[in-house]
């Protein structure tokens, strides 16, 4: 039923462009308003939410440590997995987010007879998240070429880097292999886990989707039904110095996969993909475990309501005193 | 009350989840997985709301009629004051890394113990009433209304978790169950929907300093035994101080350690140690807990019952603190006692009166851990020890959650370890250290009605140790944890029946080599030092 809905809703995102174009030839709102919009919503709505977190204190100091503490001087700390300083934290940040530490940890554990339980190391999750991610950003700075005149350097280098197993005409790019790869392993491992299936939601399966047909309709668009390049970049030249241009020229495919990404920008700041900014502002990694050397402030730290020595004594008092136990009043 | 358990009952786990959606089952609350409420005189001692006598079981729960009200407001409020509450229920993608690691999920199979759906409980109401897609697009969204039901499960399974932080080391994004978890309980004490076992030692360590309610001369009667004891086993005579004004340091500690077996042994591991030392120190009466129940409760109460560690310390007069062997206590201590109840400014920079070694790392809070203090010791050849007094022991070390996951102190207790027995044996990798698993009955759920819980969650501790016992003859778990001591002393009795539980300073005691002591022929349990040829007398 969520898996369903996700599907339908993906088609929708598919659909209304192809007609938005073919039959009602609204080049001029696929290629201009809703990418505009979309970024603006996508940067309005990142923002947004950035804020929102941020607005909340982080009132306590509470990081999950993953090694030796800094103790002892004689006692190796592990400064990337239990870091005490900036420098640390910034490296336990890097690690998580450019190679995703944490996920990299994981493991599946098997209930066998006995009982014994079994440990085995899991790396597939991390694989396929890592393979995704890195994937998907290679691709997104490839597409820069499109918005610049000249291409920097840069771009070549990560296209020839890209293109490195130089099969076919134009060179297959390893990444979006890759990607598309990535995605339909996430989708298959969350179908298949039963477990993951059960906590799954649409919301789950529709960036999963989304994603899916940006990369198929790129990888169609560059591999098998050409569009006109020269024109693409035109338009997407147009739109980088606000001085948009209209083509009729390209195929009604160009624009379902402008729609799509359209659809994921906007869609971005209202859902889970959201993680992207918030893996930066996750107390439990981002802080130092610092807490006994340096005081924490919490800045809505309030007055409450204690049981006094003095309270205490003067209940007890006669019983210290039978005992033994000094007494601030005799 | 382990005996109705059929331990070959209990490991039928069915992983599958069921056909029906979560949403659409309510939990039953089955004898051995649910704690009973708090009493209403506890709650009307701490001034919080809705003091009654009601049970889970009940229909009617007798909740305020504003209930839905009051934990929309509370939700809103925590919101606005925990970001970590904010993004956790935000930012989760549900890439299911953290459900086979909560040790719950592992020994039960329930997949409302999966640390996501457990999450997931909480951030259904929050979709529902705090976020526009929740509000528009309902239950496709994860979304679902606030119900007498939905209180009822969260009552059920946040009091199911341990707050051990396990699957947040795993988290892509570290969530923090346990975060989730207080936060939960917190809104589910403005109902007055609490445990009895969290609350009556909360409400005792108000009144008294401790969770066990021991009253100070009762208190000094308990001491007198374990000095007893120990004059018994090793012929030194101790005679501790307590209340005194003008020590050096005030030692502070749970008070399971000196309430019962095998605390107590640890106990009088610590009082050796320090009368050895010649350590200027004192006890206190009215600081008799190290341990800290307000953290199953509300942040609030943390900062309630543990003001008085700062306030008797200044008081006294002393210099700096030294904290015993406990868990959740130094989660307490370390993360939060100098932001809530500091700046300890009217105390020094711990330094070590024995070696001289500045404990740099707890300047700002001026407390230092036991095992900081005596791995520094034992490093700096203060101790004279002869290990051999533990050789009938074949030992292994469980790591603590709150000692490994909020502190990392992971290599002291090992070194100390070490240095007074001579056969260690690790536990498998996965299951120690930063990975370790809870003795699954902390955060207030180690009670003898949640005995069928306790012994499911304990399971993946429990098998690690089975391994060890098997593969090695590991017939000892040391653990620097109250909590663990008591209830992995009942996981061992059902699980490992060969396996007894120690407390780190006891296995220090019972090395110790002390000036004016008689000849050792027991160890701190009387029992002989000597393995009796041919019979197993280790238990």
């Amino acid at each position: 039923m969520k898996l369903l809905f996700a599907f339908i809703a993906t088609l929708v995102v598919i659909v209304i462009p192809y007609i938005g174009i073919k039959y009602a030839g609204m080049y001029y709102v696929f290629s201009v308003v809703i990418p505009y919009a979309a970024v603006v919503i996508f940067i309005l709505g990142f923002a947004y939410r950035i804020l929102k977190w941020a607005k909340s204190p982080v009132p306590f100091r509470i990081p999950t440590t993953c090694g030796q503490e800094k103790s002892l001087p004689w006692i190796k700390q592990n400064k990337l997995d239990n870091p005490s300083s900036t420098m640390g934290v910034i490296g336990r940040m890097a690690l998580e987010i450019l190679f995703f530490r944490s996920l990299f940890r994981n493991t599946k554990t098997e209930l066998r007879e006995g009982p014994k339980l079994a440990y085995g190391s899991d790396k597939w999750l991390w694989l396929a998240a890592i393979t995704f991610h890195w994937s998907f950003l290679i691709i997104l700075i490839r597409h820069f070429r499109l918005f610049s005149e000249p291409v920097p350097h840069i771009i070549n280098v990560i296209e020839n880097i890209d293109g490195f197993l130089q099969i076919g005409l134009p060179t297959l790019y390893i990444t979006d292999i890759l990607l598309l790869a990535a995605v339909l392993y996430l989708f298959l491992r969350r179908i298949s886990i039963p477990q993951v299936r059960y906590i799954s939601l649409a919301s789950d399966y529709f960036p999963l989707f989304l994603i899916f047909s940006i990369g198929l309709t790129g990888v169609l668009m560059r591999y098998f039904y050409r569009v006109n390049v020269v024109d693409v970049k035109e338009l997407a030249m147009g739109l980088i110095t606000f001085k948009p241009k209209v083509f009729t020229t390209i195929g009604s495919l160009f624009f379902i996969h402008l729609f799509l990404i359209s659809t994921l920008f906007a869609y971005f700041p209202f859902s889970k993909l959201m993680h992207m900014g918030g893996v930066f502002l996750s107390p439990t990694r981002n802080l130092a475990n610092n807490n006994r050397m340096k005081r924490h402030i919490n800045p809505w730290n309030y007055p409450v309501k204690v049981h006094t020595y003095e309270e205490y004594e003067d209940e007890f008092r006669d019983k210290m005193k039978a005992a033994g136990v000094p007494v601030e009043k005799e | 009350m382990t005996e109705e358990l059929k331990k070959d009952e209990l490991v039928k786990i069915d992983y599958k989840p069921p056909e029906k959606d979560w949403m659409d089952i309510k939990p039953t609350f089955k004898h051995g997985t649910y704690i009973y409420p708090a009493k209403a005189k506890n709650l009307k001692y701490l001034d919080m709301p809705n003091p009654r006598e009601w049970s889970p079981t009940d229909e009617d729960w007798k909740l305020p009629n504003n209930w839905k009200e009051i934990i929309l407001d509370g939700m809103k409020e925590r919101l606005d004051k925990y970001r970590s509450f904010k993004v956790f229920m935000d930012i989760c993608v549900r890439c299911g890394a953290c459900a086979d690691k909560c040790h719950f999920f592992i020994g039960g199979g329930d997949p409302k113990n999966m640390p996501v759906l457990r999450a997931e409980l909480i951030r259904s109401v929050y979709r529902g009433n705090f976020t526009t897609a929740g509000k528009i697009l309902g239950r496709l969204n994860g979304a679902r209304e606030l119900t007498m039901d939905v209180i009822k499960e969260w009552y059920y399974y946040f009091y199911q978790c341990t707050e051990c932080r396990r699957c947040s080391v795993f988290c892509p994004y570290g969530i923090d169950t346990a975060e989730i978890t207080m936060m939960a309980r917190e809104l589910l004490n403005l109902l007055g929907c609490n445990v009895n076992w969290v609350l009556e030692p909360v409400a005792n360590c108000y009144r008294t300093g401790n969770h066990l309610g021991i009253q100070p001369h009762a208190l000094i009667d308990m001491f007198d035994m374990m000095l007893d004891d120990i004059y018994d086993r090793t012929g030194v005579r101790i005679k501790p101080t307590f209340n005194r004004k003008g020590a050096e340091i005030l030692f502070v500690t749970p008070s399971a350690d000196y309430f019962a077996d095998p605390g107590i042994y640890t106990c009088m591991g610590y009082l050796m140690l320090f009368h050895e030392l010649g350590l200027d120190y004192t006890w206190s009466t009215y600081a008799s807990e190290g341990g800290n129940f307000g953290l199953f409760t509300s942040y609030e109460m943390v900062k309630r019952l543990n003001a008085k560690i700062y306030a008797e310390a200044k008081r006294l007069g002393v210099k700096w603190i030294l904290g015993g062997e406990c868990g959740h206590m130094w989660r307490v201590m370390h993360q939060l006692m100098d932001t809530m109840n500091g700046p300890a400014d009217f105390l020094e920079e711990p330094v070590s009166p024995i070696t001289g070694t500045k404990f740099e790392n707890a300047k700002s809070t001026k407390m230092v851990h036991i095992m900081e203090f005596t791995a520094d010791l034992i490093k700096n050849n203060k101790l004279k020890l002869d290990p051999s007094r533990n050789d009938k022991l074949k030992v292994t070390f469980h790591d603590s959650c709150n000692p490994a996951r909020a502190m990392g102190i992971l290599e002291e207790p090992r070194y100390v370890i070490k240095h007074v027995c001579n056969n260690f044996f690790e536990m498998p990798e996965n299951t120690i250290r930063e990975q370790t698993f809870c003795c699954g009955g902390g955060a207030g759920l180690g009670t003898d009605e949640m005995m069928e819980m306790r012994m499911r969650g304990g399971l993946p501790r429990a098998n690690a140790v089975q391994y060890v016992h098997d593969k090695y003859g590991v017939n000892r778990l040391t653990a620097i944890c109250a909590i663990d001591r008591a209830t992995l002393t009942t996981l061992m009795e059902y699980w490992v029946p060969d396996v007894k539980v120690t407390g780190v300073h006891e296995l220090v005691g019972n090395a110790l080599v002390m000036k004016g002591e008689k000849e050792r022929v027991v160890d701190l349990r009387g029992e002989p030092l000597k393995q009796e040829k041919g019979g197993n007398n280790v238990r």
